[in-house]
């Protein structure tokens, strides 16, 4: 990291990376950084260094934790490896996560810069449209569409996507109000550019770092969906995850603080991790926020 | 005034005809036969049940006659029946309707007296004690999974200090008039409203020292000072009610989102509202339920939301006069 100080010169600094800048000396979004690092290493590397089946019943159900060696985190209601299930649940729950705020992301930004992009009738529509989607409650509406159709994690992942995107197309839509009336705009206009390529190439690029903070929220709120979803026992059965645990061992909770707690707070340290990030990357953008 | 309450209460209407529309396309694109949708799997689906339901609904009809058919039935207050519960849906989701109401009330009314009183600290020292603990807070209520949150207070308050019961609204066991019965709902209101509550908390706490650290640099704030009012009274009076406007309007626009949070929250506590009734009826796949209960709490998001509206008008007589 020293090395990278060095070689930036001034003249040579785009936006980018000056936000980096910004971000890299708040010790927060470092921390927030730091843990989804931790959180994604264990994730994807876990697997090799602890190769134990988390379906499988490997001890006597409840161990507390540090009791046996072999099993460093316990075992659960039915004899299951705790820590095996810790690796194992963040791979179905980043992954839905993840996909869940591409998904709002997607219709978001398209719902929203063609709603503020165009105004008028089409923004009438669009924006009632929206209104529609955020008087549901979220989560039962996804509950209810997960289980009318099947609990596979796609079906999980397009849901937590429906419920969410009214917020990004908003921010969308407000961003592509302000943007579309500058001058630079109205130049690529005067030299004959179409609307797509105004709406994609120019207007967008100017109005991603709110929707990259955005995004990043996203991702949180998705991880949290999903654990809420798959705690009712709503997510695919068939897959480990760090909400399915929780729901599993809830009835144990008395006995075994462990079941439900090392699960919990995976989830709360992965979230934690990413919402340090946003507030990081918020900063990084709007520098003189900062203050607040 | 009365023209805009008006065009409100219509666009209000034209929301729940639009619900109401969602529901019949979920019941159609929803995999299998419509009526075993409408009669739920595991109700007890007989052939005469299903012939009753096609006629009912017209399901040999053309599919815009059977929207016809499901809005008139639903128009006239009729959401179809629970073969799980055996009752009228309607009749099912009013009896849950109040616990719900009253734990999403009382989680907001905590959230927001509480958590704009912290904000209100805080925003006259950005740097000071209360400022950190507002950012931590509101980390933690972002970040914590609410029935996760839930389940911790569980722990804490079943095993170790035991203080509010853990689970459901009454204890059957204890006799006594009306105000022992309220007192007891009361004292198992506690940790389920205060799970719920924590999260708003932390976000309205947040959003208040943001919104009083913008006001208090305003001009007019400096007048007030200029003009000799008490810096409590400038706080108070001048700086808060403009402060809680963004307050009121993010409360207002996350309805949906607390009714959700109930839903866990219910399901932690075994507290008898709507969010355990919606968990217990997709558990037997009662379809009925599950989609009347979906059409309720969305009509509670909209009623929340014009009330919303109309509060927003009483802060901010200037929001009243335009558009």
């Amino acid at each position: 990291m020293t090395a990278v100080t060095k070689t930036s010169v001034p003249a040579a600094r785009g936006p980018m990376v000056e936000a980096w800048g910004i971000f890299r000396r708040s010790p927060s979004a470092m921390l927030g950084l730091a843990l989804l690092a931790v959180v994604i290493l264990m994730t994807f590397a876990g697997p090799f260094l602890y190769g134990v089946d988390p379906f499988e019943i490997v001890w006597a159900p409840l161990t507390p934790p540090g009791q046996e060696a072999a099993i460093p985190l316990g075992t659960d209601n039915l004899g299951r490896d705790i820590l095996a299930g810790l690796i194992e649940g963040g791979s179905a729950t980043l992954a839905v996560g993840f996909a869940a705020a591409l998904i709002t992301m997607l219709i978001g930004v398209m719902v929203g810069a063609y709603a503020g992009f165009y105004g008028g009738v089409v923004d009438d529509v669009l924006m009632r449209f929206t209104e529609f989607f955020q008087v549901l409650p979220p989560l039962l509406f996804a509950m209810v569409v997960v289980t009318l159709f099947q609990p596979t994690l796609v079906n999980v992942a397009l849901a937590i996507g429906i419920v969410s995107w009214p917020q990004t197309a908003r921010l969308t839509r407000s961003e592509f109000r302000r943007i579309r009336t500058l001058e630079y705009v109205s130049a690529m206009r005067a030299i004959g550019a179409g609307d797509s390529n105004i709406i994609w190439r120019v207007i967008l690029p100017n109005a991603l770092p709110p929707l990259i903070v955005s995004a990043t929220l996203t991702i949180g709120m998705a991880i949290l969906f999903e654990a809420g979803l798959s705690f009712l026992g709503l997510s695919d059965p068939n897959v480990m995850s760090w909400g399915l645990m929780i729901g599993s061992g809830r009835e144990y909770l008395l006995d075994a603080w462990w079941v439900v707690t090392l699960p919990g707070a995976m989830i709360f340290l992965t979230v934690l991790g990413v919402s340090l990030v946003g507030d990081g990357l918020n900063d990084a953008f709007n520098p003189r926020l900062r203050e607040r | 005034m009365y023209q805009r309450i008006t065009k409100q209460l219509l666009y209000a209407v034209s929301l729940i005809l639009a619900v109401l529309v969602l529901n019949f396309l979920l019941i159609q694109l929803a995999p299998g036969d419509p009526a075993e949708v409408i009669a739920g799997e595991m109700g007890g689906a007989n052939a005469e049940v299903m012939a009753a339901i096609r006629a009912q609904y017209g399901l040999d009809k053309p599919l815009l006659t059977q929207l016809g058919l499901y809005l008139g039935h639903a128009l006239q207050g009729d959401l179809g029946t629970s073969y799980f519960y055996n009752r009228p849906v309607v009749e099912l989701i009013l009896s849950r309707l109040g616990p719900t109401l009253l734990l999403v009330a009382t989680a907001l009314g905590f959230a927001l007296i509480v958590g704009t009183r912290l904000g209100m600290l805080a925003s006259r020292n950005p740097r000071g004690i209360a400022s950190a603990l507002v950012t931590v807070l509101s980390l933690i209520g972002y970040s914590a999974p609410v029935f996760w949150t839930g389940l911790m207070l569980v722990i804490l308050f079943g095993a170790t200090i035991p203080l509010f019961p853990i689970a459901g609204m009454i204890d059957v066991v204890k006799q006594g008039g009306p105000l022992v019965r309220a007192l007891d709902i009361a004292h198992h209101l506690v940790l389920p409203a205060l799970t719920l509550g924590l999260v708003y908390l932390a976000q309205y706490s947040r959003l208040t020292r943001a919104s009083m650290l913008e006001v208090l640099g305003a001009d007019y704030i400096r007048t007030a000072r200029a003009k000799g009012v008490s810096e409590r009274q400038v706080f108070n009076r001048h700086a808060f009610r403009n402060a809680l406007l963004p307050v009121v309007t993010v409360a207002g626009m996350q309805f949906g989102a607390i009714i959700s949070g109930a839903v866990l929250v219910e399901t932690v506590f075994s507290w008898p509202g709507l969010g355990t009734l919606a968990f217990q009826s997709i558990l037997a796949r009662d379809y009925p339920t599950v989609l009347g209960i979906l059409f309720f709490s969305t009509l509670i998001v909209i009623i929340a939301n014009l009330l919303t509206d109309f509060v927003s008008r009483l802060l901010d007589p200037r929001l009243a006069g335009g558009r």
